[in-house]
């Protein structure tokens, strides 16, 4: 094994972003190949590279863990869990989050320029799966020089890859934090992720995806799904104490369409910010791949049978008030692996905020994830 | 965690779980059982436990602890995947604690389970002559906010386990923190834990 990587190896820290030869065996059919990964690392490797802790994002999520954004000049979306004294820790990890494959903040996906055709991919870029993105985030690990991860962790779509990657790569990986997530999206998930996509492709500035040369974008469309999707990641308690039926600026409803309910103005302003830093067309992609993604299906439709050659050790967190990914889905997660034997745990924690949770303030998510890394560190 | 520090029945049942052993500690609490056997004596201990807050401290202490209810959560686990499956002060609070018992000798190889005797004679004093739902140090709760909704003597128990046809491998009374005579238990323990196999 080569020896421990030098600091200024430009493999290593945050901005990275490497074109890797592939190909890609694409759950498609297809072979994706050259594949662009942007990614971040943090902390250093160390030396029997046994450190290694690899973060998955969710849906509109990126690479930018636990630093600025450079778009929209916020902090990292996981500072709270990510950080020196967080439970993840520069200071004792090494730690890889990369933007997905299909994303459109630097790794391939349909924004991205097809080498065959000097253009942008569009909707000519194949269906991608969450397992895709796995095998995308392995190949980057291989570029690395990392074989094995002490851990994957990921919430929502993040945790979708945390769970998938024990099966696909049994003896690479030591233990998968799984939060606020689910082994399968189902009808009500699959349902919501259409109404964001139908108003996408409504809006008539999409065009069939080919709207990249002119850049005239489907921001409608994407504000719309934004929207729709913003209100399936908070709960109704929670709606409820941070507007109630508020009006938005005035003492009195106007009797027009205006924003007139503080609630309105939230998700219109949701839904603007977000198309400035997000791909319509890479929306469409992701969430197909989360609406296709059902681990049992891949394993003859048996969960346990999914994780039967996996000895990881598995730590399964749900949110009461997430009805998105309800607690009765990290269950599903859970019997399946009691019945296959695997050394399991999981809790349900309470929180105001919904699906949303895991990236908000959780001191019970932070007390749970550094035990149980620890534990995996004795 | 010592085992002067631990609940008395829980150190006795850590001090009879054999070395290296595979366990299933349902309602495990914070894990206390399970972490003493762990360090001590190389057990792989696994938990079930129904209070969140008590999952999230076991969990953070580095134990495989899963939340869930005994009464409908060890369908789950499959036939003779642990040496011992362990079921303390907990019996009491199950809606069928028979159903339960009987997932434990499914699950388990053997089943250590431990109950407070409802028959002890403080218990019987106050009934007799208060009249009243004993208030005891081991059943501290009042009638209608106690979390034992089903009540267990000693003899209640050991006809439990032949009706059922159970094997009893070992039986241990407690006093206090020490341990008692077998001689009418059903009378003087304040506590029983019984080593079963189906």
């Amino acid at each position: 094994m080569a020896s421990n990587p030098a600091p200024d190896d430009s493999r290593f820290g945050l901005g990275r972003q490497v074109r890797l030869t592939g190909p890609l065996r694409l759950d498609c059919g297809v072979a994706f190949g050259p594949v662009d990964i942007a990614y971040e690392t943090y902390g250093a490797l160390n030396a029997d590279r046994s450190n290694v802790i690899l973060i998955c994002h969710a849906l509109t999520g990126d690479q930018y863990l636990a630093s600025e954004n450079p778009m929209t000049k916020k902090p990292g979306w996981w500072w709270r869990m990510v950080g020196q004294g967080k439970p993840v820790d520069p200071d004792r990890h090494f730690i890889v989050c990369a933007n997905i494959l299909g994303g459109c903040m630097g790794s391939s996906g349909p924004a991205s320029i097809d080498p065959a055709m000097g253009a942008p991919w569009g909707m000519r870029f194949p269906v991608i799966t969450i397992a895709d993105m796995v095998r995308a985030q392995a190949l980057l690990l291989d570029h690395l020089g990392v074989d094995r991860i002490r851990a994957v962790i990921g919430g929502s779509m993040g945790g979708m890859q945390a769970l998938t990657w024990p099966t696909l790569f049994p003896d690479r990986v030591e233990s998968a934090i799984v939060i606020a997530s689910t082994a399968r999206h189902s009808a009500q998930n699959i349902a919501f992720h259409e109404v964001g996509r139908q108003a996408i492709m409504a809006d008539p500035r999409w065009r069939g995806g080919d709207y990249y040369a002119d850049g005239d974008v489907p921001s409608s469309g994407l504000a719309v799904a934004r929207m729709a999707a913003h209100i399936t990641y908070l709960s109704e308690a929670g709606l409820t104490e941070k507007f109630g039926r508020r009006l938005q600026g005035r003492d009195a409803k106007t009797f027009g369409f205006d924003a007139d309910f503080q609630v309105e103005s939230y998700l219109r302003h949701q839904g603007l910010s977000f198309v400035e830093r997000f791909d319509a067309n890479s929306y469409l992609y992701i969430t197909r791949a989360m609406d296709y993604y059902d681990l049992a299906e891949d394993h003859g439709g048996s969960l346990a049978g999914a994780f039967a050659r996996t000895r990881a050790r598995f730590c399964v967190v749900s949110f009461d008030t997430d009805w998105l990914y309800p607690t009765t889905e990290s269950r599903v997660i859970v019997h399946a692996l009691n019945a296959g034997g695997a050394e399991a745990s999981f809790v349900e924690l309470s929180s105001p905020f919904g699906h949303d949770a895991f990236l908000l303030e959780a001191p019970e998510l932070n007390r749970v994830v550094d035990g149980f890394l620890r534990a995996g560190e004795r | 965690m010592t085992d002067e520090a631990m609940r008395p029945d829980l150190a006795l049942i850590a001090r009879m779980v054999r070395q290296g052993s595979r366990v299933l500690d349902v309602g495990c609490g914070d894990g206390a059982l399970m972490a003493a056997l762990r360090d001590a004596r190389q057990v792989d201990a696994r938990g079930l436990e129904i209070d969140p807050a008590n999952v999230a401290s076991a969990v953070g202490r580095g134990l495989s602890v899963v939340q869930g209810d005994a009464d409908t959560d060890l369908a789950y686990y499959p036939d003779g995947s642990f040496d011992y499956a362990i079921l303390s002060q907990t019996l009491q609070t199950t809606r069928r604690p028979d159903l339960v018992v009987e997932e434990l000798l499914r699950i388990g190889s053997q089943a250590f389970v431990s109950f407070p005797n409802f028959a002890h004679w403080r218990g019987r004093m106050s009934l007799l002559w208060g009249g009243r739902m004993p208030v005891t140090r081991l059943l501290p709760d009042t009638w209608y906010d106690t979390l034992n909704i089903h009540h267990v003597t000693v003899d209640d128990f050991r006809a439990l386990v032949k009706d059922r046809g159970w094997s009893i491998d070992g039986q241990w009374f407690l006093k206090g923190d020490k341990e008692t005579t077998h001689a009418n238990a059903n009378l003087f323990a304040e506590h029983a834990v019984f080593l079963l196999r189906r």
